[in-house]
């Protein structure tokens, strides 16, 4: 496939600008069925131009939130606002959201130029319009030469594209994605979600996008909401979401990461040496951890200290300096993945961690292998304190 | 079940779908039963209708009511031929059932063991003779099973009887019997076809994998997962058979007593509405416990 | 290989004791004798007696009309009682609701007949052609109900998600999307429906009145009097009828089924 690309992309980032108003507006947002709470006292703001991601497990309220966005279902409380206007009691054949849905829902008995053409046939336009608005659509989504077949002529990748026009057709304020690359395999999923940042760049649009596929979510969004049992756990960039999770839960769910329960020993300016940033000071089980970052804990408190795999060096040698983010052991496993090898080193106390090193030269012989006694470095501002 | 948004759940017209077909099935199907009730409870009179006392408006409803007694429900314990034609019923009805199920099930596992590609074929052949007519099907036995019909040519032909010999099945149980699997076996067949032929075939691979013969293997896999279509299947044949009238009126003899045709007989023959009323109120009741077990189950499947 | 032949066996026993009377009855009907069991040589006799004979062709011309009548009144009333059942979870007086649709299509036709007789006599109606449309639309509507039924539960209930989402309103959606799409089970159900009733004895001898004998009744009423071979001329027909029409069908169905397997390996090539 040809890409074309789009402008180069400038540094947006309306949720920082404390005058920027907020596109879309859940407002304390509750939705029950029966006992079961689904959505729980949910509040959360979605700028204009924003392609804003909701990742959660199955179940944890994602498709719920907006299916309520989309009309299909009503808060048990709290309200939904769109450019300020309240949402509640607007059916929604007249909302000016449109979906994309995961089956993408391609009505079988038309062919891809109805389908494409539905949504304006509904606004009552000139078929003038009409044909002009579905030809830039097939257009755009490079499927001109399809638009007298049926679905069912298709393959899936043409079909996912086929309901990406005809959402996108009556060109909606806001765009409802749900999983929208869930049927397509690895490698189509990949260059779809470039095409989709292109058109959500080109044409300027909200898109609210809800998937499970953490890869997914951290490609394409601006930001996103990682969401367990109706709850926001967190909101934020791709980066800080990776880099900096507000959680056990957040870290956990997004990519591979070690995590270490601690006690607080030290939480001072300046517990290392003077003149150096904030920095906390963790025990864990014998393992001396030392942290640079500025957070609220006393001495004495749990907390957990996470970092992730690649992070952690691992060296047949004794680094110079122990004491402070060292930990010994033997290789347990180690895991092959091609562009990284993952090592499980069991440590002296039997705990496991995983350290990620890069396969920078091709594979002639493995200068760590099974049963090596290894040692586990890593800087200080490598790992994080997890309060929850 | 996901609902849809709240603009349509307001909106009164769409309660028009159920409206219409709940009021039909009231109207056509429900109250019938109240009336067939009531009716069993009053006499017979020459008189059209032929029952007394008739409802004449809410002004005479002390009289009426007054008027309503269990005497054909006392006549109907009374006379043997009843009870005798109830229990022949059931015991015809419950033989065939085991038949059907006997011809059927060895059928519907064939259909679904056979090649993919045919089995369109042969479930579209089990179903043509259900959309000829159910009469015709029995009249057609009528020519093959009378004392001079087919069967006494065919058997005479090959030697089975003598030149003089018949075969004297017609107006018996047993031609009753030809007659029901004939008329019913379609039914049989195609739930149990259903439940067999969505079965996994890797169970019974898995089952052999583990050491599990394959004649064990029926007993232990197949039978116990297709027992919800032996379920309908039986019900779905055990419930008409037990009311049935062609089937006994034109294959059967003077013996045969079922509780359709005694129906039949009062309502055309002796004209005795009351009776016949009653006769149908005892028939529902016989019948309630299996038409709730067929409803529940066929709640389950959908 | 062994089972497969002990399959075959049973398949042709079974097929041959389904087809073989249908058959005989067929070939007796181009029977030159009087007698049915007796070939005299063929001959188109007892068609052209079945052909003069008025009442039977008034039976055939009233049965026509009653099916026609009432399998499309019991569509209708069916599929509304099939969106009923499906679309409809929780509503006062569902449970009866499902027990009168599922009750009649098991109910034996004596106790239907009879109740519907001594209803229409309650209510003072005249019995005749309309009292036997009702009653044959009453249990029809109840087969096409499981027909449609069956296809609904298997819609794919975003299709008209999508439709909303696009703009259509809940009534032109149902019939923009929904209706296209169950309509090949609405069919079905017709036809079901219009066999039903074109095969009815029981419950049209019970609610029909003067003038408005139907074929059944006609043919029943032949056969208590003695076989003959102008009743297998009767059902030849009928039988040619309806295979004809079930033929058809299928062939139609097939032709859309190859049509549609084409079209996927299209598809798939041509990605």
């Amino acid at each position: 496939m040809a890409k074309s690309l789009g402008p180069v992309k400038r540094k947006f980032s309306p949720w920082t600008d404390p005058a920027a108003v907020p596109f879309i507006r859940f407002e304390n947002i509750t939705k029950r069925y029966g006992d079961f709470v689904a959505v729980d006292n949910l509040t959360l703001d979605i700028y204009e131009r924003e392609f804003f991601s909701l990742l959660g497990p199955s179940g944890c309220g994602k498709t719920t939130l907006m299916r309520m966005l989309a009309g299909f279902e009503e808060p048990s409380e709290g309200r939904i606002l769109l450019q300020g206007k309240d949402l509640s009691g607007v059916p929604p054949y007249r909302r000016p959201t449109n979906m994309m849905f995961q089956s993408y829902a391609l009505f079988p008995h038309m062919t891809v130029e109805k389908n494409i053409a539905f949504g304006l046939q509904q606004d009552g336009l000139p078929k003038a319009d009409i044909a002009a608005r579905v030809e830039e659509m097939l257009k755009l989504v490079k499927l001109e030469s399809f638009a007298k077949r049926k679905p069912a002529q298709l393959s899936g990748g043409q079909r996912q594209r086929v309901a990406l026009a005809r959402s996108l057709a009556k060109r909606p304020r806001v765009l409802l994605l749900d999983e929208p690359l869930g049927a397509l395999d690895r490698k189509l999923r990949e260059e779809t979600q470039f095409e989709l940042m292109d058109i959500q760049h080109t044409l300027g649009l909200t898109f609210l996008i809800v998937t499970h596929d953490q890869e997914e979510a951290m490609t394409v969004s601006d930001r996103i909401a990682v969401m367990d049992k109706g709850l926001i756990m967190q909101v934020a960039t791709p980066a800080e979401i990776y880099e900096a999770p507000n959680s056990r839960y957040v870290a956990d769910f997004i990519g591979d990461i070690n995590i270490l329960e601690c006690t607080v020993t030290d939480n001072a300016g300046d517990c290392l040496r003077d003149g150096h940033p904030p920095a906390v000071r963790l025990l864990s089980d014998g393992l001396q951890i030392a942290v640079e970052q500025d957070c609220k804990v006393a001495v004495g408190d749990t907390v957990g200290f996470a970092v992730r795999p690649e992070k952690v060096r691992i060296s047949l040698d004794e680094p110079e300096k122990t004491g402070f983010n060292t930990a010994h052991g033997e290789v347990w496993d180690i895991g092959y993945l091609g562009d990284f090898s993952v090592f499980l080193v069991k440590l002296d106390d039997g705990r496991i961690l995983r350290a990620a090193q890069a396969n920078v030269s091709r594979l002639v012989d493995r200068p760590i292998t099974f049963g090596d006694i290894v040692w586990l470095t890593w800087p200080l501002d490598a790992g994080l304190v997890l309060t929850r | 079940m996901a609902e849809t948004g709240a603009s349509s759940q307001t909106n009164p017209l769409r309660w028009l779908v159920v409206a219409v077909p709940y009021l039909w099935l009231f109207l056509f199907f429900a109250a019938p039963f109240f009336i067939i009730f009531k009716i069993s409870l009053a006499d017979t009179a020459i008189a059209m209708p032929p029952y007394a006392p008739t409802f004449d408006g809410f002004g005479t409803i002390g009289d009426f009511f007054a008027q309503l007694d269990f005497e054909n429900y006392q006549f109907l314990t009374e006379d043997p031929l009843y009870i005798n034609a109830y229990l022949s019923s059931l015991r015809i009805a419950f033989i065939s059932t085991l038949l059907l199920l006997l011809i059927g099930y060895p059928m519907a596992l064939a259909m679904a063991r056979a090649r993919a590609t045919i089995r369109p074929t042969l479930m579209m052949m089990v179903i043509l003779p259900f959309w000829t007519s159910f009469l015709i099907r029995v009249y057609a036995w009528i020519g093959i099973l009378k004392p001079e019909g087919l069967l006494t040519l065919l058997f005479q032909a090959i030697g089975v009887l003598g030149p003089d010999e018949q075969v004297n099945i017609f107006r018996t149980d047993y031609a009753v019997f030809i007659g029901i699997v004939y008329s019913y076996l379609p039914f049989m067949v195609l739930p149990l076809y259903a439940a067999l032929e969505k079965m996994d075939g890797t169970l019974l691979e898995a089952a052999s994998d583990l050491g599990c013969p394959p004649w064990k293997a029926f007993w232990k896999i197949t039978f116990p997962l297709s027992l919800p279509g032996v379920i309908a299947g039986a019900l779905i044949c055990f419930i008409p058979i037990t009311g049935e009238f062609v089937i006994p009126d034109l294959l059967g003899g003077a013996e045969t007593l079922m509780i359709g045709k005694t129906l039949w007989t009062e309502f055309f023959g002796n004209r005795d509405w009351p009776l016949a009323s009653a006769v149908a109120v005892l028939l529902l009741l016989a019948l309630v416990v299996p038409i709730v077990i067929f409803q529940n189950q066929q709640k389950k499947v959908g | 290989m062994k089972p497969a032949r002990f399959d075959a066996t049973i398949l042709t026993l079974c097929f041959a004791f389904l087809y073989i009377p249908i058959i005989i009855l067929v070939v007796y009907s181009f029977n030159a004798s009087r007698l049915v069991t007796v070939w005299g040589g063929f001959s188109l006799h007892w068609y052209q007696v079945m052909w003069s004979n008025e009442g039977l062709m008034d039976a055939a011309w009233v049965t026509a009309r009653v099916g026609v009548l009432s399998a499309t009144l019991g569509t209708v009333l069916g599929t509304l009682a099939a969106l009923t059942l499906v679309r409809f979870p929780r509503f006062p007086g569902r449970i009866a609701f499902t027990g009168m649709v599922y009750a009649p299509l098991v109910m034996p036709e004596v106790i239907t007949g009879l109740s519907m007789l001594l209803l229409f006599v309650a209510m003072n109606i005249d019995r005749g052609f309309w009292t036997v449309t009702i009653a044959h639309t009453t249990f029809t509507m109840c087969y096409v109900a499981i027909v449609v039924q069956s296809r609904l539960l298997t819609f794919d209930r975003s299709l008209e998600e999508a439709a909303q989402d696009l703009g259509c309103p809940p009534v032109r959606t149902f019939f923009t999307i929904t209706l296209p799409l169950i309509l090949p089970a609405i069919v079905s159900g017709w036809m079901l429906a219009f066999t039903l009733s074109l095969d009815d004895l029981v419950i049209a001898s019970f609610t029909t009145g003067p003038g408005a004998t139907t074929l059944p009744i006609k043919i029943y009423s032949q056969v208590r009097l003695g076989v003959t071979p102008e009743i297998n001329a009767i059902c030849t027909i009928l039988i040619g009828l309806v295979t004809l029409g079930v033929i058809a069908t299928s062939i139609t169905t097939k032709r859309a089924e190859l049509r549609r397997i084409r079209d996927e390996h299209d598809a798939i090539r041509g990605t």
